[in-house]
């Protein structure tokens, strides 16, 4: 008998071929096995690469969007708004400021210099100010990355053709400035602030809300509830409303905080109402109708993480004559806590991105100043996004792609946050 | 199998039954329910003090069950009934009023797994007392764990290292930390579930020596599978085995010795000597 490695079927004895050949009950197919499962990874394959190829044009699309060549055409040239015929960019801050006292009227100058006094401004400071107050850029039309890099001549002879008077220039949306700046009408001033503050707002709330009522619910849930007819009732209902469309949760949060617990969100029962809301319309309805939609899902995570603490645990503590109590503060919750955490930043990432529910509760889609406590109006980042892709302008287009960016990268934080936490405090056991 | 078999086997205790302040616990005609299943049927069981009473029997015929009715261990599982008594210090523990933590302070139990806390070694131990209300200074509970841990025979393997977790010790260490763990809290009894089924011979061998010196203070009541321990061990052997319905009975209790070497019942030389179970 060969008994060479690479022919696998003469591994068997002679007798043993004997009965497996003569035994007609038994086909042989090894081979057909072997090609059946190399289908099978080919098409798990394939699915993999279909969902990163999704991904990636996602991206790219996303981040073709964020910079690009602006055509900007201006109220009044530049190079003609130096009266001794220096250039802009060569003019101290003083002269600068010179300049911008002639061409805007005094309230207005007194309103920069209350936001920060030119004296403090530096050189390229000023020369924007001077630039966006007097020479009042529009933008006209813009261009994506892949275009800008690729047909740059294309672009200047329309860009030449079309805006003769203009300027084109290579404008990066997403910078510094754009998530400093406040809400404005003007896609070149308008910026992410507003939206940034009034989101960590509303996720502060729903933490503060949503994580002790679920993990103690979830603890009752999982822990003291006997299995009677009542509490199987709750489980399932518990399990439903994990899964109500998202606007649902909205349209209770109008009803409910906004119209019926008026006094208490707007703040008018602590006196603290803001006199240009006066009404429900603020973060804290907005963190709490959020709350409540993450609820279902922090409870139901909780009680999965709780229920992954092994029981011999619960039976070391019992038996040495702890009580329920004891057990579950000093057993049960540290060792679920790693994934309770996990699976509450989880469901917070998932209220940080939710758009329906705040529209229906009203968030306010314009506003310039920052939040100023939780009964303020707000807005919040995919509301803001929602917003500017709704806009006929091209440049909105671009800082919603911008605003997108800023989103994911948000996100990546949180569930980074997450992945730490599960690293840092998960337990063997 | 019929009942008056099962009779007699009661009538055969009076050989190890003494006076009462001998015994440890007794139960007198303990039943327990899973639901509408009887698991265990009218056990009779004196346990007598600071021995090593080992309960031995085929597969399913509720030593454990009888070892955690002991302490109420059985009261956490929610279809599980019990009916008789068990009386320890003449106190009926199934009695009303009874706090059955306070039972589980006073009757400590050890696993068939080990498992200690996913702590430190050092909290492992001070925890227990912790919830029992220890108000000891912060020395006074390092001598109480120095202490517990030499009663248990760890102290020398794990003096320098009481901060690392519990889990990192070996299978058997872990086994006589969690006993260390039950003594800390100063039962007068302590139940072992097959404390040795997990571990390697040598780390039993370890583990049956701390028995023996345990029952110099403690009651010890052990439930195994593994004959040749019962004999080794234990003092006094109770053995149970299955009636046709599948309810466990007590067949046959006596000295150690005696039920290994002459046993009084057929089916308990049948068992012992390996022909079923």
């Amino acid at each position: 008998m060969t008994n060479s490695p690479s022919n696998p079927r003469n591994f068997s004895s002679p007798n043993d071929d004997d009965l497996t050949r003569k035994d007609s009950l038994f086909k042989d197919n090894l081979a057909q096995r072997h090609r059946r499962g190399i289908v099978w990874k080919v098409i798990f394959q394939i699915s993999t690469v279909i969902g990163i190829i999704a991904l990636s044009t996602l991206l790219i699309k996303i981040l073709n969007d964020t910079m690009g060549y602006a055509a900007i055409e201006y109220k009044k040239d530049p190079s003609t708004i130096s009266s001794s015929g220096l250039p802009l960019d060569e003019m101290t801050c003083s002269e600068l400021r010179v300049i911008l006292a002639e061409n805007v009227t005094k309230n207005r100058l007194r309103t920069i210099e209350r936001e920060k006094p030119m004296v403090e401004r530096s050189q390229s400071e000023c020369l924007d100010l001077v630039i966006s107050e007097v020479a009042e850029p529009t933008v006209k039309k813009t261009w994506p990355l892949f275009a800008s890099l690729f047909n740059y001549e294309e672009i200047q002879s329309i860009a030449a053709e079309e805006y003769p008077g203009g300027d084109l220039i290579f404008k990066v949306w997403l910078s510094r400035a754009f998530i400093l700046s406040p809400q404005s009408d003007d896609p070149l001033k308008a910026g992410i602030r507003t939206a940034i503050l009034g989101s960590i707002y509303i996720i502060i709330i729903v933490i503060i809300f949503a994580f002790p009522i679920g993990v103690a619910a979830a603890v009752y849930l999982e822990e003291y509830a006997s299995q009677s007819r009542i509490n199987q009732i709750i489980q399932t209902n518990i399990n439903n409303l994990a899964g109500v469309p998202s606007i649902i949760y909205g349209m209770l949060g109008l009803a409910l905080f906004v119209r019926y617990l008026e006094p208490l969100t707007s703040g008018a029962i602590f006196g603290s109402a803001d006199p240009t809301t006066a009404n429900g319309r603020t973060i804290l309805s907005a963190g709490l109708t959020l709350a409540l939609l993450i609820l279902p899902v922090v409870i139901i995570n909780g009680q999965e993480s709780i229920r992954a603490v092994p029981n011999s645990l619960r039976q070391a503590s019992y038996g040495m004559g702890a009580t329920k109590w004891q057990t579950v503060w000093s057993h049960v919750l540290p060792n679920a806590l790693p994934g309770i955490l996990t699976g509450t930043i989880l469901a917070v990432s998932r209220a940080f991105g939710e758009t329906a529910p705040l529209v229906v509760v009203g968030a306010a889609t314009f506003i310039t100043f920052d939040p100023e406590g939780i009964f303020s109006k707000f807005t919040s980042v995919p509301i803001q996004i929602y917003q500017w892709t709704a806009r006929p302008q091209d440049a909105f287009r671009n800082i919603a792609a911008a605003a997108i960016i800023v989103l994911l990268v948000l996100l990546l934080l949180l569930n980074a946050a997450a992945v730490f936490l599960r690293n840092r405090y998960s337990r063997r056991w | 199998m019929n009942l008056s078999v099962h009779l007699d086997a009661t009538v055969n205790q009076t050989i190890v039954t003494e006076t009462n302040e001998f015994h440890a616990i007794e139960a007198k005609s303990l039943n327990v329910f899973y639901g509408d299943f009887l698991a265990i049927r009218d056990v009779e069981l004196d346990i007598q003090k600071q021995k090593i009473t080992a309960l031995i029997g085929p597969s399913g015929c509720g030593k454990s069950t009888v070892l955690r009715a002991l302490n109420r261990m059985n009261d956490l599982i929610p279809i599980a009934r019990t009916t008789g008594e068990v009386l320890f210090h003449g106190q009926n523990i199934y009695a009303e009023g009874v706090d059955p933590v306070e039972v589980r302070k006073r009757i400590g139990m050890v696993f068939q797994k080990p498992n200690p806390f996913p702590k430190t070694i050092y909290e492992n131990i001070a925890w227990g007392a912790k919830i029992n209300g220890f108000k000891g200074s912060k020395s006074e509970m390092d001598d109480l764990i120095e202490r517990t841990l030499r009663d248990a025979a760890l102290w020398e393997e794990v003096k320098d290292k009481l901060q690392d977790s519990g889990l990192s010790l070996s299978g058997g260490q872990q086994q006589r930390l969690c006993i260390a763990r039950a003594i800390a809290v100063r039962p007068d009894i302590i139940l072992m579930d097959e404390p040795c089924s997990a571990l390697d011979p040598i780390s039993t061998l370890k583990i049956e020596e701390l028995m023996r010196d345990l029952s110099k203070n403690y009651t010890i009541i052990i439930v195994t599978h593994n004959m040749q321990q019962a004999a080794r061990v234990s003092d006094f052997t109770a053995f149970f085995t299955l009636t046709e319905d599948r309810a466990g009975v007590l067949m046959e209790y006596g000295i150690t010795n005696q039920l290994f070497t002459n046993p009084k019942q057929k089916i308990t030389e049948d068992y012992i000597t390996g022909r079923f179970g």
